[in-house]
Formats: C-alpha cells, structure tokens, sequence
C-alpha cells in the first residue's frame, strides 16, 4: 500500500523522527524583565487588544487582532520612536489552524530595540496595508500577496513582484510543491510555442537533479558522441576523445611543467 | 494589438498611439549597467523621468521555499547565492541566526577567524562595488585596479576555504578550518598597501570632474525617505542616520575592536562614494586587531553541542557514540527548538536578517531572507523621477545592489 502523504502539506518531511521526541522549546521571557519593552507594551495595550506577548531571544513579540495592524504600528512609529519597519512577511499555518499569521518586524534606533508584532487571518480575509507609514511595506506586501496570496486592503499597486504576472498558485503556501504544480510545468511552453505544441515539446523537467542514462537530446556525453535523439538503449559506441592540440594550434602551447614558473609571492 | 506571447518581434519599448510625448522605456533586464536582472519601466518627458517602476524577479529561485524543505546545514551554501559579491556574509548571518535559535557559545578562534572573513568580504564588496560603479560612469582604469586588489583578496579566502566566489566557509556553530600557514602575513601584506591603493582610487576619482558632475547632488535620498523605505548600511549613513548593527547591536567580537562609523548628512551618490571609501579603511582597521586576536586563541573551531554539532572528526573516528551522533546528524539533521528569531547582521549592502521559525524539525518551518537589496531596489520607485536617464545609471551603481539578493 502506498504510504499516506497529506495534501495540505507537501513539503518534504524527515525519513524518521523519533515517537519519544519531544522538542524543546526556546525560552520565552516576561515582558516586565525589560523595562523598555514593558512600557512599550503598556502603551500598545492602553488602546489596543494584546493577545499574548513575551520576548524570545531578546526580541518583543507581540500578538494582536489582524484589524488593529495599522493602528498598532502607527502607534509604535509615531508615540514608540520604532523608526524602521525591516521586515514583514506571513507564516502558512492553514494546514494545522486554517489560519496565516503576519509578522511586522519593526527596529527602533533610538532604543536599539526589535519587536515583532503578529496577528492572524484566515485563509480568504484580507489586511490593511501599512504603506501610508512606512513606504518598505508597499514591496513587502506585494511580495507577501506573491507568495501566499494574502490580499492587501489600500494598497497602490497590489501586483505580483517576483513571479510573472499570469502566474498562478502562490509558491510559498505549503500545498504548493516544493517543483511547482502542473500550471508551472506548461508555464514556458504554453507562452512561448502556444498550447498546441505541448504535444511536440513535452512538459518542462522541473526536477533539477533529473539525470535520464538515456536521453540523447539533453546530456553530452563525452568520448561516446551519438548523433542527436538515437536510441541507446542498446550501449553506445566509443568515440575517443581528440584534442586539437595534440596537432598543434596557432599561438597555443601545451602546458609544461618544466618549464612554467610558479609565483609563489604575489606582490601585494 | 501586438501578441506578446508568440516568439515574434515586440516592440516593447515603444507606445505608438500617444498623443502627450510620452515615452515608455525599458530599461535592461538585459542592461550591462543594470547590475544583473534589474527591468526598470521608466515613464520619459524627453530625457526626464516621471515615473519608474523597476520590475525584479528575474532571478528568482525560490531560497525561503527550498529552505524548508532542507535541512539546517544543507541550506548553508545556498545562502552563498544570495549576496555573491561577499558570500561569507551570508553564511554568517544564517550561521548566527541558528545559533542564536539554539543558543550556542562559539569557540574564541572561530570567532576570529569568522570577524576576518567578514572584514575581507566588506573589502572584496567595496572593492567591486568601486570598480563596477566606475566602471558605469566610464572610469575604466579605476575598475582594473579595484579589481587587481580584488583578486588578491580572492586569492585569500581561495587559500582559506578553496573558494573564490562562494565560500560556504562558515559553519552552524564555528567554522570547518584553521588559518592556513601564509594567511597572516598575506593579509598583512595586503592591508600594508591597501591606504596607498585607495589614495589611488581617489586620486583619481575626488575632484575628477566628471565624476562630481555624475555623483553630486544627484540621487539625494533624504533621511526620512531613507527610514521610511527600510534603507540600511551605508544608503543609510549617506542620509545622516549613525546605525550600523556592528557597533550598536555587537555581534562576534565587534565590541572589542576600534573602529569608526562614517556618516554623511548628504545623502547622494557622492556621500555614497566617500562613506564606501571611508568603511574600507575602517575594515582595514579592523582587521589589523583581529589579525593579533589570533594568537592566544585555543585550538577549537567548532561550538560543543552534541546535540545539533558533529564531535570533531577525531572523536568521530575513535568514538562509537560520537560516530553514531555524526550519522544522525548528516542524515537527519539537527533539531532546533521550537521557536523563532530574527537575527540582523551587517552585510557589505546593509542590514542582512534572518528570520528563521523552527518547529523543532529537521527543516526550518518558515524561512525569511531580508536582504537589503531588496528594499534599495524598491526606493529607485521613488528616487528616479525627476532625474535623467544618465543618472539613472550613477543612482543604480550607488545603491549597491546585487540580484541575487533582490529575487532571493
């Protein structure tokens, strides 16, 4: 029987894993132990919903409602001095709660603090852009819509930013294997020749460590040359290999290591 | 209607049926001067721009998706493909980011030999970055000697690690060699006449009136555009911000060397240039202390954890136990806690982070790679309008980006 493999996770998992494991876990700390991001959260909580929030190696993470997004980061860049958002992007979690989780990671200089502010969404719900404050999001986004195909509300140029814009599927969600899916595999073919000539041309081998003993329209093979696409099934001849300059080429000198010279201080 | 979809002649750059003198120019992807894979559309009144849109992805390969279906140690030369002008830096800000996850001490002389790759990749960075940049204003000779410096420094890391271009000589948890015999007292060799090298560099381009009419006062970035659009490193300081991670956020030993963080409150290309020039006699500086860290230095290269880190080879090959653990360490991989951290590091380019989610498998649950490329690419959005195609050339070279670390 064919081992059981769940579709809404395809990514590659570990041949083995211990029944006994149990991970540890990276030490969560209380936010009152520091004094700088307890009064940051104080700030955030006087207005806001705060869900949860800890540090975890020395850095704030704070969990709020997907609806106070902009209203929180608002608040930290303007009342909280977090003058940089360095990085925002979104977690898969469909699989396990049906669910995304977004994450702002936003770097006070004044402070020399980091903190993460993360909420979650459904799969189908969309979020309110944070480009109004900081223009680094309006990439972030498209990027995030890229490659989970999260909507963004408010955005001014909500398109794709790494992958074409007639792609379908979004690359990073955990359903989307790791080779791409079906529409990937005709992608090139059916821009290019057009979808009549799938039949001529084959689908794309998108597996990079492919390698068919076999075909002889893709691989060289060096010192058994066949003519393009025979079969060889059956061996291949031998065709040694001959280098030009064994005859002699113009300005062309076969090495000789008696006579070459080897520097061993380069002059610095 | 032209069909774009058949393999026939597209006149892309060209919008026949306006009325308002418009031009629509593409700008590479297959631009020399366009440092890789960059599509820039720039809206044209005559030789001005108006609009741009640069258009990224051309070199995208998916490393957050192939990161998480790899185990930890396998994705380590893959980080080498992002930013592949200074690999190590890479390696390093993943190595750090998993550490950190983990919590591991580094051995003292991994630590030294780690501050050393670091510092030669800021100079093999600078350096290529002077030569390619001059090299698109049309400096040609200073391309041929910020090259030949160049080469000497990839003659090193080659002695290091065997590598010229991508390293991978860093290690989750230290590095996997020594110092080879030489490599002191090359790099010494190096650094002695690396001030006379850049006092050339700057003979000739300074007061070079061509080059102050290209880079002055052209692609000014004010300090709020700066913040605002996620700018770090040196297209920061070059608008009046003092943040460079290794002096606030000390990582390795940067707490315990001298050095300097240059700012300029000018925030063009010129600005640019000098804090480039500047950061590379401070790397020199750098290195001299860390070249006399050396000495006194254990002999341990790599973290002792068991648990997630191979036992050097002798205990491999004469312990059972430590034998067994290698294997499953190979085949499986290690284990990080369940957890998550963002680790910034500074690159060559900028603040390089990586934020990595571990469920406590063998791959890494979630994987973001935040190069700094990426957002210096994004705010050529808001930086070209108002200038000249020529300019456009002298901003990209500037901005310092690599493709590799754009497209990810």
């Amino acid at each position: 029987m064919r081992a059981y493999t769940p579709k809404d996770d395809v990514q590659k998992k570990p041949y083995y894993t211990d029944r006994y494991w149990v991970a540890p876990q990276v030490a969560k700390h209380d936010v009152s132990e520091d004094a700088v991001f307890a009064a940051d959260l104080e700030a955030v909580k006087a207005k806001f919903d705060v869900l949860d929030a800890y540090i975890q190696v020395d850095q704030m993470v704070v969990m709020i409602k997907a609806e106070d997004n902009f209203g929180v980061i608002e608040l930290l860049k303007n009342e909280r001095d977090y003058t940089q958002l360095s990085e925002m992007s979104a977690i898969d979690w469909l699989a396990s709660e049906e669910k995304f989780e977004v994450f702002y990671q936003m770097l006070s200089m004044s402070k020399r603090k980091r903190l993460r502010i993360k909420c979650k969404i459904n799969e189908k719900e969309s979020i309110q852009s944070v480009e109004k404050l900081f223009r680094s999001a309006d990439w972030s986004e498209r990027e995030m819509y890229d490659m989970f195909g999260i909507v963004i509300n408010n955005h001014p140029y909500m398109r794709r930013i790494l992958m074409p814009d007639d792609w379908e599927g979004f690359p990073l969600r955990k359903t989307y294997p790791l080779q791409g899916d079906e529409f990937a595999q005709w992608y090139e073919v059916d821009k290019i020749f057009g979808k009549e000539a799938r039949d001529i041309i084959g689908p794309e081998i998108r597996d990079s460590a492919r390698v068919d003993r076999y075909d002889t329209e893709r691989f060289a093979r060096l010192g058994h040359e066949v003519p393009f696409g025979a079969d060889i099934s059956n061996g291949e001849p031998d065709t040694p290999l001959v280098y030009q300059e064994t005859e002699g080429v113009f300005m062309i000198e076969k090495f000789d290591a008696e006579k070459s010279v080897v520097i061993s201080d380069r002059d610095r | 209607m032209q069909q774009s979809n058949r393999l026939r002649p597209f006149f892309e750059n060209i919008t026949f049926d306006r009325d308002d003198n418009e031009l629509i120019l593409n700008f590479g992807p297959q631009h020399p001067s366009a440092h890789g894979q960059l599509r820039l559309m720039l809206h044209l009144q005559q030789e001005q721009i108006t609009k741009a849109h640069p258009d990224i992805g051309y070199l995208h390969r998916g490393m957050e998706k192939m990161a998480e279906n790899m185990i930890y140690n396998e994705f380590m030369p893959t980080t080498d493909r992002m930013d592949y002008i200074a690999s190590s830096s890479n390696n390093y800000g993943f190595a750090l980011a998993v550490e950190r996850l983990i919590g591991l001490e580094v051995p003292r002389r991994a630590k030294v030999i780690r501050m050393m790759l670091l510092e030669t990749n800021r100079l093999m960075s600078h350096l290529f970055w002077l030569a390619t940049t001059a090299l698109d204003i049309g400096a040609m000779t200073v391309f041929l000697f910020a090259f030949r410096e160049r080469e000497y420094l990839m003659d090193l890391i080659e002695d290091y690690c065997g590598a010229r271009l991508t390293h991978a000589a860093v290690r989750i948890g230290g590095v996997p060699l020594d110092l080879p015999d030489n490599f002191i007292a090359d790099l010494k060799k190096f650094l002695d006449k690396l001030p006379e090298n850049i006092k050339d560099y700057e003979d000739l381009l300074d007061t070079n009136r061509i080059w102050k009419m290209r880079m002055e006062n052209v692609g000014v970035i004010s300090k709020e555009m700066a913040l605002s659009w996620g700018c770090s490193g040196i297209m920061l300081r070059a608008s009046g911000v003092e943040w460079d991670i290794r002096k606030e956020e000390p990582y390795e030993l940067y707490d315990e060397v001298e050095f300097n963080v240059p700012v300029s409150d000018k925030g063009d290309n010129y600005a640019r240039y000098k804090l480039y020039m500047a950061e590379m006699r401070e790397s020199a500086k750098i290195l001299y202390q860390v070249l006399d860290m050396y000495e006194g230095t254990g002999p341990e290269l790599m973290a002792h954890a068991p648990q997630y880190i191979s036992a050097p080879k002798i205990d491999i090959m004469t312990q059972n136990y430590s034998l067994m653990q290698h294997f499953v360490l190979v085949t499986q991989g290690m284990r990080p806690p369940v957890g998550e951290v963002y680790a910034a590091t500074e690159s060559p380019k900028g603040e390089l982070g990586f934020y990595i989610n571990s469920q406590g498998g063998a791959y890494p649950y979630r994987l973001k790679l935040r190069a700094p490329s990426f957002w210096h690419t994004g705010i050529l959005t808001d930086l070209l309008p108002g200038h000249y195609i020529p300019d456009v050339v002298s901003i990209i070279g500037t901005t310092n980006i690599v493709f590799g670390e754009v497209d990810r």
